[in-house]
């Protein structure tokens, strides 16, 4: 053994030495990330500069120029506009949502009935929470409470007009609650509606396939103002002398039309991707046409189309705001005539409010699409 | 007994009484259906005369040849308030197209630009992609608009003291004014050299094609239809001696004069539906290009042909054929949501109509008219591209 030992052959074995500084820690990363072509150098440096010039006035802008508190224009105008704040001023007139606030979530609802929409509101959060966790029992129950007696207490408590509550005209109805109201009532609408107007699409009668067809593409080929517009104008006329619709209830219907044609097309396409050989399995079975869909086809196709459901609910949330168009006041609506309000009326008011609307908007839909994606990779691992 | 016996092969004939025939029941649904929709239509028909008789409207489209007595604010084509109501939902009709086209071509280029860059290998730009279409996606086109219009467009400096940017180009509250070109004399001839040269270029890339398909050999395409398309008419232009002036805005005291306007209502609705619209044509895109499969690309270097040409020859014609269907519904998206121009007073079908509607009273027709045009526009536009996909769909053989 001492022979062989050669004073060149090692003994023990060498001691791993670490990865070069170039492979590893933040400069890798730095490297492949962002200057690993001169092309992608160039490309990092110009957005770096873009981002320098953009963000930080308008961080500056946003919050720390920003008028915060205050009761009237005097905190967000400078002094030759009527205001206190010094010349060149420019920032972002948040006293402005603060003292408003009240205003973008109920409208002009009057101010000691709010209790009203407050509850119904409190009852939404409490019913959809536990509808959207997976792991929460009573699924069945909690769909009853969501779907049936919500909107039965919404449409006792909202208008009112009996109980001894007093009776609030929709006209008065405003803000993000009117914005909720017409997506939940939309949403709950358009997706049974959908699934009808998708079968009937696809059904052997020739008959109620064609009219299903023509609705659908009428619908769908024309934008959802012009279908408000009709809810609007041409409604009272097909109606006879006397009988009127409410306002809010013919905006109702156009939004929950116009998105049932979307649904519709969504849901077929769940239904052209099922196999042929689900229908004649349930054929064989002996099943009838509505135990057919309803069991076999319909819950396998609804799970494929889960994103495209979601998308037409948050296109059909985002469409809300169009009804502000035909003089309703949805968030969008009620923030747009707080500009022309003398106490507040500013250069930078316009701008801080759609900031606020569009930020609440964007809560909304963002939120939708990361549950639709939370979802579909429940099911993608539950079917495996 | 004898009756017995006699109806028992009948019996045994009409097995499941007509009731269970699932032809039968379908006719009889159908019937349900006609009849139940005819009733509505009658119904509906019957309270509309009578509303109409009521309210002292005749229906019909004779309204369409009477005097508007209404401006527009930006128009095409000639317009006072002494035109027709025709020739209003004309105007209408073609800024709609105007304002259509136009967003269309911007939000393409938008979105191929988003829609690449979130495949980028540079984080900082993937992340600016992804925010960008995060953004936008999940606003209201309308308040995207109105941020625009009263956010913007609003707060810009007064017209006396327009912003001036290079080239003559004015911008203030009222709208980019900008030096329009006076075509001189001789001016039709550099129209028609171009007109000529995008003909000629059509020939040299059947040409090179050919070529190409016979000997293998490549025509410098690219250069020559560029040559062609630039140099011919500047040529022409300067040989006629560049007959063509310019009418520059210039400062006056209160407003800016001369030169070409773009009000601010065109100005918010283009910017708003071209940067909505570009976040979903950004998703179609990095969609179609992740939808090729990377054996392609692999394929590709693997017979030596260059990153370059890959992306041109083997990556793009394929993801083409994913991108095309979904982006002709977000081209027919753009087009509708362009009706909310009525929001910021851009007068467009929509907002003519609508005006018209209310001094007018002909709903009906008005109404009628709308989805004519909006339905035939749709049509057209899915016709086309159907024809653009059909072209550019995988020929499987």
């Amino acid at each position: 053994m001492s022979t062989n030992q050669a004073a060149f052959v090692r003994s023990a074995i060498i001691e791993a030495s670490p990865a070069p500084a170039l492979e590893s820690g933040v400069i890798s990363w730095l490297r492949k990330n962002l200057f690993a072509t001169p092309k992608d150098t160039a490309l990092t440096i110009i957005s770096l500069l873009i981002l320098a010039w953009l963000v930080p006035p308008a961080i500056q802008w946003l919050f720390i120029d920003a008028a915060w508190t205050g009761g009237g224009r005097g905190v967000c105008a400078t002094i030759s506009q009527g205001g206190s704040q010094p010349e060149g001023w420019s920032g972002a007139c948040w006293a402005f949502v603060n003292a408003k606030f009240d205003q973008f979530v109920y409208g002009r609802y009057p101010l000691e009935e709010r209790w009203r929409p407050a509850i119904v509101g409190i009852l939404f959060v409490l019913f959809l929470v536990p509808m959207l966790i997976p792991k929460v029992p009573y699924k069945g129950l909690n769909a009853i409470l969501l779907f049936i007696a919500l909107p039965i207490i919404a449409t006792i408590l909202l208008p009112g007009g009996w109980f001894g509550i007093i009776y609030v005209e929709t006209a008065l109805w405003g803000g993000l609650m009117v914005t909720l109201a017409l997506s939940f009532v939309g949403i709950a609408v358009s997706l049974p509606l959908g699934i009808l107007l998708a079968l009937g699409r696809r059904s052997d009668m020739p008959v109620i396939k064609m009219l299903c067809t023509v609705f659908i593409e009428m619908v769908r080929g024309v934008p959802l103002i012009t279908v408000l517009f009709m809810a609007s104008v041409m409604l009272p006329l097909f109606l006879p002398q006397g009988v009127t619709f409410d306002k809010f209830l013919r905006a109702l219907i156009g939004v929950s039309l116009f998105a049932s044609a979307y649904m519709a097309e969504v849901v077929r396409g769940g239904l052209q991707a099922i196999p042929k050989g689900q229908y004649e399995g349930a054929d064989s079975l002996g099943l009838s046409y509505w135990q057919k869909m309803g069991l076999i086809v319909l819950p396998q196709a609804l799970k494929l189309v889960i994103p495209g459901i979601v998308n037409t609910f948050i296109g059909l949330f985002k469409d809300t705001s169009l009804v502000s168009i035909i003089g309703m006041f949805d968030l969008l609506g009620i923030v747009r005539l707080n500009f022309t309000d003398t106490n507040w009326a500013t250069a930078v008011t316009p701008l801080t409010g759609l900031i606020f609307a569009g930020f609440v908007f964007w809560l909304f839909c963002f939120g939708m699409s990361r549950y639709s994606g939370f979802m579909e990779r429940l099911l993608d691992k539950s079917q495996r | 007994m004898a009756i017995g016996v006699t109806n028992a092969p009948e019996r045994s004939k009409s097995s499941g009484s007509i009731i269970n025939d699932p032809q039968v029941r379908g006719i009889f649904y159908q019937a349900i259906t006609i009849i139940i929709l005819a009733v509505l239509i009658y119904w509906i028909v019957d309270n509309t005369t009578e509303n109409l008789r009521r309210a002292n409207i005749a229906s019909g489209y004779d309204f369409l040849r009477s005097r508007a007595g209404f401006d527009v604010g930006q128009s095409l084509i000639s317009f006072t308030s002494d035109s027709t109501y025709g020739r209003a939902l004309v105007v209408g009709f073609l800024n709609t197209l105007l304002v259509a086209i136009t967003g269309i071509i911007t939000a393409t280029v938008i979105g191929f630009i988003v829609g690449i860059g979130r495949l980028s290998h540079n984080w900082i730009i993937a992340k600016l992609s992804l925010a960008y279409v995060e953004v936008f996606r999940n606003i209201p086109p309308l308040l995207v608009i109105f941020f625009w219009y009263s956010g913007v467009l609003a707060i810009l400096p007064q017209a006396r003291d327009a912003l001036a940017l290079p080239l003559d180009i004015y911008v203030s509250n009222r709208g980019v004014a900008f030096p329009s070109p006076i075509p001189g004399e001789g001016a039709q001839y550099t129209l028609l050299a171009f007109l000529i040269a995008v003909a000629a270029s059509f020939f040299v890339a059947r040409y090179a094609r050919q070529k190409q398909m016979a000997t293998g050999q490549r025509f410098p395409v690219l250069w020559t239809v560029l040559g062609l398309i630039i140099g011919l008419p500047l040529v022409t232009f300067l040989v006629t001696g560049a007959p063509l002036t310019f009418d520059v805005p210039v400062a006056g005291k209160f407003n800016l004069t001369g030169g070409s306007v773009v009000g601010p209502e065109f100005m918010s609705l283009f910017l708003a539906l071209s940067f909505y619209t570009a976040a979903f044509i950004a998703e179609i895109v990095r969609a179609g290009i992740r939808g090729v499969s990377k054996g392609q690309t692999e394929a590709a270097h693997a017979l030596g042909i260059r990153p370059r040409l890959t992306t041109r020859l083997v990556i793009v014609p394929q993801a083409m054929r994913i991108i095309i269907p979904p982006l002709t519904s977000q081209y027919l998206n753009l087009t509708k949501n362009s009706s909310l121009a009525v929001a910021v007073g851009y007068a467009d079908l929509v907002a003519v109509g609508g005006t018209i509607l209310n001094q007018t009273g002909q709903s009906i027709e008005v109404v009628s008219i709308w989805l004519i045009v909006y339905l035939s526009l749709s049509l057209a536009t899915s016709l086309f591209m159907n024809w653009y996909n059909a072209r550019m769909a995988l020929v499987e053989r």
